[in-house]
């Protein structure tokens, strides 16, 4: 407990630390304290585009979808066809991974398969689908059909060991310990 | 992006029509998970903040450009992890290093870590999977990454002509 203490200490103190150098290099025109400012007004709104819309999306599956659709779906008992599901709702995940792992979690308490989890995971950092348009058309279809098809494979074989081997483990996920 | 609202303002119409008192809890459990996970966040941002700050473009655009492959490929992946970019400076800073001569190899394990390995949101990813599996799962996505980067290479023949 007194070391969780510490750590909420050393995050506050840290924040305003943070602030302060902001608000110093506006005031004193320091450009990489100014540019960094940017970034995060930059990111931040970035973040409040995306993550609203995303969140509401998560709460409707939360109260639409019932649980026994995930776990035939998804489930430890949906093998191949789970992890390939995992891959095609990937690819509809905007944003990146910091939106994949609220929705994980989501999956993961309706039932789906570890296994399955991360290759949703995974594949949400790989093959968002505008993502790997934009990606095609600066490093050309090759390049992306290269990295897809060998990324694929590895993630899904990676994915299925990890989740057997938490499973066997009696591991689970949990929100915002 | 438009599409995403437009997804959301449909479902939540349909929503309210078939069931008002569902509706209203989704809207809740989605504020309810939001504010949990936003501490996290904050931290995330913050984060990306200082380290695109100190680590810019041209500095990238320097190591990457100028090592030999071996060394390109990790400071590719090194760059690529502690990084998030969104993938309209990522792609085309990639296409410049391609003009500049750096290898589909090199830019290939640049993208896929920048993809897959995500120091900065390390604070969401523990906050759900914990620390240990966390480390796991970006080990196994920085090995991938390797293994993607010498694919290509290979099929671009960059690696054993």
């Amino acid at each position: 407990m007194k070391s969780k203490s510490f750590i909420t200490y050393a995050k506050a103190a840290g924040f305003v630390a943070y602030s302060l150098f902001l608000m110093f290099s506006f005031l004193k025109g320091f450009e990489p304290g100014k540019k960094m400012a940017f970034n995060l007004g930059y990111f931040s709104l970035e973040m409040a585009r995306i993550l609203p819309p995303a969140f509401i999306l998560i709460g409707l599956f939360e109260v639409w979808i019932k649980k026994e659709t995930i776990e035939k779906h998804f489930g430890r008992e949906s093998g191949l066809r789970g992890h390939i599901g995992g891959i095609l709702l990937a690819g509809t995940t905007v944003g990146g991974l910091y939106v994949a792992f609220p929705v994980a979690y989501s999956l993961y308490r309706k039932g789906a398969d570890l296994g399955v989890i991360f290759t949703y995971i995974g594949a949400s950092a790989i093959c968002r689908v505008p993502m790997t348009i934009f990606e095609a058309s600066f490093l050309g279809i090759k390049f992306s059909i290269i990295r897809l098809s060998v990324s694929i494979p590895l993630v899904i074989l990676s994915s299925m060991l990890l989740g057997k081997y938490l499973t066997k483990r009696g591991y689970a996920i949990k929100e915002g310990v | 992006m438009y599409f995403l609202y437009l997804l959301v303002v449909v479902a939540v119409v349909v929503s309210f029509i078939a069931d008002r008192t569902k509706t209203y809890k989704a809207i809740k459990i989605a504020f309810k998970k939001f504010t949990k996970i936003l501490p996290a966040f904050a931290v995330m941002l913050v984060l990306v903040s200082i380290i695109l700050t100190l680590v810019p473009d041209s500095l990238i655009l320097h190591y990457l450009g100028e090592s030999n492959m071996f060394k390109g490929v990790l400071m590719a992946s090194f760059f690529g992890s502690i990084t998030l970019m969104p993938g309209f400076i990522a792609f085309p800073l990639s296409g410049i290093l391609l003009q500049k001569g750096v290898t589909y190899t090199v830019i290939s394990a640049f993208t896929t870590t920048l993809m897959m390995v995500g120091f900065v949101t390390f604070p969401i990813e523990k906050k759900y999977f914990g620390g240990k599996v966390m480390i796991i799962r970006n080990v196994l996505s920085l090995f991938i990454a390797f293994i993607v980067a010498v694919v290509t290479g290979i099929f671009f023949g960059e690696i054993l002509r």
